[in-house]
């Protein structure tokens, strides 16, 4: 079996080559590379196709947690096992879905017994997806885009809004737009911090917003908009503008007081 | 020795409060001119402002001679009047008062020349009750301050310790053994000593140059796991090394510095520890790049906890000569105390009070001062009497 290390702390990935070594004999594998962090763990995995990722929590750029999560889009996923000093918060998590952990220092018999476990054990993605994202604590610093078998990362920091199509998530930055498979509900949970909701099939970047204007939104930026909610086509209504961004997005009557109490908090 | 620390405790003795501190020294003439001003709000007649602000002026005259005088005499006084214990003094205390407040009332009396004999009476009783008054109020005060407050916020701190830092460090030092064993066992002895000034206990005050020593061990072991991506600038100013700091007052704000503006960077990273004499005052920077997008929220990191414990033992320590302030651009974060210069041997307050308890109650001082500790670097023969 194929398997890479992930570790930001060069002796704590020196400290696992020794133990797989320790336990070869045991459990035949060979170590296909080391990342120091989620985000080149993730390149790592898409060239090497490690069939096991050994891998710290806490890391710059992209955590352990998180690269899991982005790592389920992959055609054939590899097993996960966490290497962590202590996180109370995920190990409650781990321990409710089974996920693997190892505790630092990391004893071999201990290593043994995981691998073991992870060779022979397949969750099901959408499980896994589940447990790791009640497990994470904080939210996600990228989403995760597969596009023609690869994935591509998207820094949560560049993104200006999210809008619902008909079965996508669409993810607008400054360069181009993605397509993302998740709801639009769920992402608003993760990021609440980040974005606001403005209308019911749009999140904007609370940073982006630069101010406010009134006018009549083109048909073509309010997909979905019934007739009802938008209470007359030709009557005008507040639009958001964005920084780095021409487009003006339509506030529905029912958001605009929370996203009116923001943009008076930003001053 | 730790056994009879606990049981004397409890009878912890009041102390009178240190005149000669700032703190002191302005509550004392803030609570003065503020109970003149309500005297002369209570005796003004007719209740206009021009006969209160004529009351106040007519009080001062006597006021503020009194309070500085008093300020000026008790200030040398202090240690010889706890030594009497608590109600001596306070009896002492009271008594100076009157006399301050006669002969001042007497000296202005001459000059002015028209107080009577029942002024003066009325003005010493005034001073006796307002003294009185203010000593109990210093006393409520000392009993919230009490060193078993400050200990307690010394514990607090200890058990903030971050448990990724111990079983990080002990994976660093076990990916050592194999390859570089003497290089493990330098960071095995780098933990041990560090953990020992992490959890010792009972010490009001410790050596700048100890504190620092702490820092730099602590350092080392961080720089095995984080390797180059943390680096390290010190800059210290030797006159300072020998000043009182409360126990652990760097290592937390140094540890934050690491955790929060290296352990998040892929890139290197420098902490700036500056240590500088500053016109008889020390001032102490610890700055660390601000980390983007870095922004935890604070119940999860112990940030705030360990900046608001320091700040508040600073203030146990040093009363309003002490301050922490905390400075942030664009690109770093920076925590600055400032403090004042104040030997380990004496004077700082809550030190000295310690030590002259122990000297009343007998026994305890004596065992203690038979084994000064030495601190490396220090020639033995200079007297040290304040670590515990």
């Amino acid at each position: 079996m194929k398997i890479l290390i992930v570790d930001d702390e060069g002796p704590a990935r020196r400290r696992l080559r020794e133990l797989l070594a320790d336990v070869a004999a045991d459990f035949p594998h060979t170590v296909a590379g080391e990342a120091v962090n989620g985000v080149e763990a993730l390149a790592l995995a898409q060239t090497l196709q490690p069939g096991l990722i050994l891998t710290d929590m806490q890391m710059p750029r992209m955590g352990g947690l998180e690269l899991a999560r982005h790592l389920l889009k992959l055609d054939a996923p590899p097993a996960v096992i966490f290497v962590t000093a202590h996180d109370e918060f995920a190990l409650a998590a781990f321990e409710v879905h089974a996920l693997d952990y190892l505790m630092k220092p990391v004893r071999a018999e201990r290593l043994l017994d995981s691998l073991r476990k992870a060779a022979a054990r397949i969750t099901p993605a959408a499980d896994a997806a589940a447990a790791l994202a009640e497990a994470a604590a904080d939210a996600r610093r990228h989403f995760s885009i597969s596009e023609r078998g690869r994935i591509t990362l998207v820094p949560v920091d560049d993104v200006i809004y999210l809008r619902a199509e008909l079965k996508y998530v669409t993810v607008h930055t400054q360069a181009r737009e993605y397509l993302l498979e998740e709801s639009l509900t769920r992402l608003e949970e993760e990021f609440a911090a980040r974005f606001i909701r403005i209308h019911r099939n749009a999140l904007v970047a609370k940073n982006r917003i630069s101010g406010f204007e009134k006018g009549t939104a083109p048909e073509a930026d309010a997909p979905g908009e019934k007739a009802g909610e938008a209470a007359g086509d030709a009557a005008p209504q507040w639009l958001v503008v964005l920084r780095d961004c021409a487009e003006k997005l339509p506030v529905s009557r029912r958001q605009w007081s929370a996203v009116k109490e923001l943009a008076r908090g930003h001053g | 020795m730790e056994s009879i620390q606990r049981r004397d405790r409890p009878n912890h003795q009041p102390t009178l409060p240190d005149f000669c501190s700032l703190g002191m020294a302005l509550r004392i003439l803030l609570l003065g001119n503020l109970g003149l001003a309500l005297m002369a709000l209570a005796v003004a007649q007719p209740v206009t402002a021009g006969a209160w602000i004529e009351r106040v002026a007519a009080g001062a005259v006597l006021l503020e001679p009194v309070l500085i005088a008093s300020l000026v005499v008790l200030c040398p006084l202090r240690r010889w009047l706890n030594r009497l214990g608590y109600r001596a003094g306070v009896a002492l205390v009271i008594g100076i008062e009157m006399t301050i407040t006669f002969g001042v009332a007497w000296f202005t009396g001459s000059i002015g020349g028209d107080l009577q004999r029942a002024d003066y009476v009325r003005d010493m009783l005034v001073a006796g009750v307002v003294s009185g008054l203010l000593l109990y109020y210093f006393y409520l005060r000392e009993r919230a301050f009490s060193p078993a407050v400050s200990e307690a916020r010394l514990m607090a701190l200890q058990a903030r310790i971050r448990p990724h830092f111990l079983f990080n460090s002990l994976t660093a030092v076990l990916s050592l053994m194999r390859a570089e064993p003497r290089r493990a066992e330098r960071a095995l002895e780098d933990l041990a000593d560090l953990f020992r000034a992490l959890l010792r206990e009972e010490r009001r005050v410790v050596r700048l140059a100890d504190e620092i020593a702490v820092c730099k061990r602590y350092l080392d072991i961080e720089t095995l796991r984080l390797g180059e991506r943390l680096q390290t600038v010190w800059r210290v100013d030797e006159g300072a090394l020998s000043a009182a700091v409360p126990p652990l007052m760097l290592q937390p704000l140094v540890e934050n510095a690491v955790h929060h503006g290296i352990e998040p960077q892929s890139l290197p990273g420098t902490v700036e520890i500056d240590v500088r004499l500053r016109g008889g005052q020390i001032e102490i920077s610890i700055i660390n790049p601000r980390v983007e997008g870095n922004t935890e929220p604070p119940g999860r990191s112990g940030n705030h906890m360990a900046l608001d414990n320091v700040k508040e033992r600073l203030a146990l320590l040093f009363d309003l000569e002490a301050h922490l302030e905390t400075f942030e651009d664009a690109a770093s974060y920076k925590v600055r105390i400032t403090l004042p210069v104040t030997p380990v041997r004496d004077e700082v307050r809550g030190e000295v009070r310690g030590e002259e308890n122990k000297e009343a109650r007998g026994g305890v001082q004596v065992e203690r001062r038979s084994v000064p500790r030495i601190a490396p670097g220090q020639p033995a023969s200079e007297p040290r009497k304040t670590d515990t």
